[in-house]
């Protein structure tokens, strides 16, 4: 699709959006930053919700964000850095994996759901996500949620638009709820493990009382444990695991420095920026993974524990083929525009949940105007 | 609070829906005796009451399924029920309705250490989840004051809370998988012992929905390994003013406690008399919980001990033994057996920013003149999460009435903040009429389309959350 031949709808307020997806008689592909470019192709107008940006409240005292969702992720995260504070669930940035450019925005954040490797203890984007305004559709602006931290007044559809890749509504603002920044992060790290022993470990790791909040085993057979907080308990809590894990073998244990960048490449899936082939990102019983992984073929790296594998396999190989009948999903997340047309990039779904989910759709954005088709199997 | 009329069609064929369920299922699964349909006659709300046409208690997924297919042949509206503790009125009955209890689903499935999950039938008690794991070091965070009765059925219908929700989450936060049962019938499994259920975020909808989405049978939970110890403080405070501000100054130091509670001194006098736990006669008194080694909760303990001495507290009470943090909480969990003891009273459940807990417990304090109601207030304070509870007699005319009047003021004051109406108990009946207040006309229908796709008919617990007036059109098609 060259960005140059077709129409690009910029609307600078929620009420223009509306108004744009209201009049829109084709489909649109709606963007943030544009730099998540997964399921899907899309071939409609762009929608590009860059412009509705800005801060709308932040009150560290009580832990909330509000922003609109064309916000650049840097400018949050530089405002809350500024008072000693973060998005729990580490959001990754795709721009590496996927070798986009541009700014990546809240909204895609949220479209995405969007988690780093603390997913383990701090939950996924839509755990953190608390409020949201979006336009559905047809036209209409919805409200859901709040600024608030604990709330169920009503259905739960801020959960409904974290992942939903911009295919039901588009949203304009999202709230979120934030952790303090620790003092202080070290990594304990192990070399030469094969994928069995380091997922072993890693299960042992997380069942400890000392609070891991990161467990991942790279390509090239370093396995990390990440733990954070005040100082004297990160050098305690350090500790403790390398003694329970000696077993394992020796350990050396990185400081906060170390601990942030090479967390940041865990992130972000950096030991495939520079390598060929499709990436499939997997979600699976921990356990499992290792099995899973040696009848897959390609190279892993393990995240959450194992729950999460990002696994790179030759161009245009059809994983859910190989694989059959598996314990969670798979979902291709870099391929060219061409393979992702005919593997369909999110998995199918069995009947009675696909009908479930063409029935939300067909309420949400009745007209199919959407992204439409983005997740469709 | 208004009810549907019961559909007199319905009640005609009474005995033929009642003969058909036993038809389905074992004889002592179904009860129609109306003696004995009077135990399912209201919930934890116990000022409404309504037996309903039947309850079913069934042991199996596929007994539920079967339950639902019928019941959706006949157009018969089902209520579905956990243990019924709901402060909300999420299991009242109406006279047409089939109760659904899930309480002889109570099943252990599957517990899995090195993948962190337990699978349980979901009529099982939320702390007999925790029961199942905790010799192993495990246990299920969240954890209703109800946590002894309720059950995880109604945890997800709810999607419940609790005291430590400031860091662990509430039960979406916990929740992995469920097996639903759709009126229809249908069976679906959504998400499992992984995380991220994939595809939309069904899972995410259902938690929270009500008991009008479907009925949950099995839940993969998330489970945790305990902390090495945890340890309370009581701090004490001459004005509810200073107390909130300390709450946010803690949070805004870095320290994130499990638990902060808060309880103002009519609570705190009535908690006394009640339970002798031995709290300082003081204006305002908060409970903060932090978890650890003991160099940690000493290091911790001692910031907070700092902060706190910068709002002049009446008393920092530090826990040196575990009988002393049990005495420290004794007066926490029993504040509402307290107020029960001394009043009938009606618990609200708004959650608010905590920077507007001082505006917010001002204003509840006029309010409370104005009415001739006293209200005490008992809180989760580190997420905003107010409990004012309001005193009536239920003996005397019109004080319900009052109560209830009152109760609206501070609720629609909590949204007035920029809060909610309820922030873990659900809106149930008790709520549903305010939701106009939190909602715009399209924010209710977009979640109203929900249900439509969910239960087309609107047969699942059809008369709560939504105000009657706004689902009419629904309920009656």
């Amino acid at each position: 699709m060259n960005p140059d031949t077709i129409a690009v709808l910029r609307p600078e307020t929620e009420a223009e959006l509306a108004e744009a997806i209201r009049l829109a008689s084709a489909p649109l592909a709606i963007r943030g930053g544009g730099t998540r470019p997964v399921g899907r192709p899309q071939t409609g107008a762009l929608l590009e919700t860059g412009a509705l940006s800005g801060i709308t409240l932040y009150e560290p005292g009580a832990l909330t964000l509000v922003a609109k969702a064309g916000t650049p992720l840097a400018e949050v995260e530089a405002a809350l850095a500024a008072e000693g504070q973060r998005l729990p669930f580490e959001p990754m940035d795709h721009r590496g994996l996927l070798r986009t450019t541009g700014e990546p925005t809240l909204g895609g954040m949220v479209a995405a759901n969007a988690s780093g490797p603390r997913r383990v203890q701090a939950g996924a984007c839509r755990d953190s996500l608390i409020g949201v305004r979006f336009v559905d559709g047809t036209g209409t602006v919805v409200k859901n949620g709040g600024r608030v931290m604990k709330n169920v007044t009503g259905y739960d559809l801020v959960k409904l638009m974290a992942g939903s890749w911009g295919t039901l509504g588009v949203l304009t603002e999202v709230a979120f709820k934030l952790l303090p920044a620790p003092e202080s992060a070290a990594t304990i790290l192990w070399q030469g493990l094969d994928s069995a022993s380091a997922l072993r470990l890693m299960a042992e790791a997380l069942k400890t009382p000392w609070e891991v909040n990161a467990a991942a085993h790279l390509p090239d057979q370093r396995t990390l444990l990440r733990v954070e907080g005040f100082a004297r308990s990160v050098a305690y809590r350090a500790d403790e695991l390398a003694k329970a894990l000696a077993p394992f073998g020796r350990s050396v244990t990185l400081g906060a420095a170390e601990t942030a960048s090479l967390w940041a490449q865990v992130r972000d899936v950096a030991p495939f920026h520079d390598q060929d082939g499709d990436v499939w990102r997997i979600a699976v019983k921990p356990s499992e993974s290792a099995a899973l992984v040696a009848k897959a073929g390609g190279e892993a790296l393990y995240d959450w524990g194992g729950g999460l594998i990002w696994l790179r396999l030759g161009e245009g190989v059809d994983l859910r083929a190989r694989l059959g009948d598996f314990p969670g999903h798979a979902t291709l997340i870099r391929a060219s525009a061409e393979t992702r047309r005919h593997i369909a990039p999110f998995p199918p779904e069995p009947p009675a949940i696909a009908a479930l989910t063409r029935g939300l759709r067909a309420r949400f954005d009745p007209r199919g105007v959407l992204n439409p088709g983005l997740m469709d199997a | 609070m208004q009810m549907p009329r019961p559909s007199a069609d319905i009640l005609g064929r009474r005995a033929s829906i009642v003969a058909r369920l036993r038809a389905l299922l074992p004889a002592d699964a179904v009860i129609d005796d109306p003696h004995e349909t009077r135990a399912y006659e209201c919930d934890g709300l116990t000022a409404y009451r309504c037996p309903p046409l039947a309850a079913v208690l069934p042991r199996t997924t596929e007994e539920v399924a079967a339950i639902l297919g019928l019941c959706h042949a006949e157009g018969v509206p089902v209520v579905p029920r956990g243990a019924g503790t709901s402060l909300a009125g999420g299991a009242l009955p109406t006279a047409d309705s089939v109760i659904l209890g899930v309480a002889r689903m109570n099943a252990v499935l599957e517990t899995d250490y090195d993948n962190r999950f337990i699978r349980v039938q979901t009529g099982r008690t939320n702390l007999s989840v925790t029961g199942a794991v905790e010799a192993d070091g495990f246990f299920y965070a969240p954890d209703p004051s109800s946590q002894l009765a309720c059950a995880i059925a109604g945890n997800i219908a709810m999607n419940s809370g609790g005291a430590h929700c400031l860091k662990y989450g509430v039960t979406t936060n916990n929740l992995l998988g469920v097996t639903l049962v759709q009126m229809d019938g249908t069976v679906v499994q959504i998400g499992g012992p992984w995380m991220d259920a994939g595809g939309l975020d069904l899972l995410g909808l259902i938690c929270g929905s009500e008991g009008q989405l479907g009925v949950v049978t099995e839940a993969t939970l998330r489970i945790l390994p305990k902390p090495e110890g945890a340890r309370p403080v009581l701090i004490g405070f001459s004005a509810n003013e200073i107390a909130g501000a300390c709450v946010s100054d803690i949070i805004k130091a870095g320290v994130l406690p499990v638990a902060i509670e808060f309880m103002d001194r009519p609570c705190i006098r009535a908690t006394e008399a009640f339970a002798h736990a031995g709290y300082p006669d003081c204006e305002a008194l908060l409970i903060v919980e932090v978890e650890g080694s003991d160099a940690e909760i000493d290091e911790q303990l001692g910031l907070i001990r700092q902060i706190a001495a910068r709002h002049d507290p009446v008393e920092f009470r530090e826990s040196q033994s575990e009988e002393e943090s049990k005495k420290i909480w004794l007066g926490r969990k029993s504040a509402f057996g307290a107020m029960g003891q001394i009043n009938d009273y009606m618990c609200l459940d708004g959650t608010i920013p905590v920077s507007e807990l001082p505006r917010v417990l001002r204003r509840i304090g006029e309010l409370s003149r104005e009415y001739g109601l006293d209200v005490a207030n008992v809180f989760h304070a580190g997420d905003g999460n107010m409990h004012p509870l309001i005193l009536f007699d239920a003996n005397k005319p019109g004080d319900l009435q009052t109560c209830e009047a009152l109760g609206a003021e501070i609720l629609k004051l909590c949204v007035e903040v920029g809060g909610c109406l309820t922030g873990e108990h659900g809106v149930g009946i008790e709520k549903r009429d305010l939701m106009v207040v939190q909602f715009a006309p399209e924010d209710l229908e977009a979640q109203m389309r929900v249900k439509d796709v969910f239960d087309p008919d609107w047969l699942l617990n059809p008369a709560k959350v939504f105000p009657l007036g706004a689902s009419e059109t629904r309920r009656a098609s």
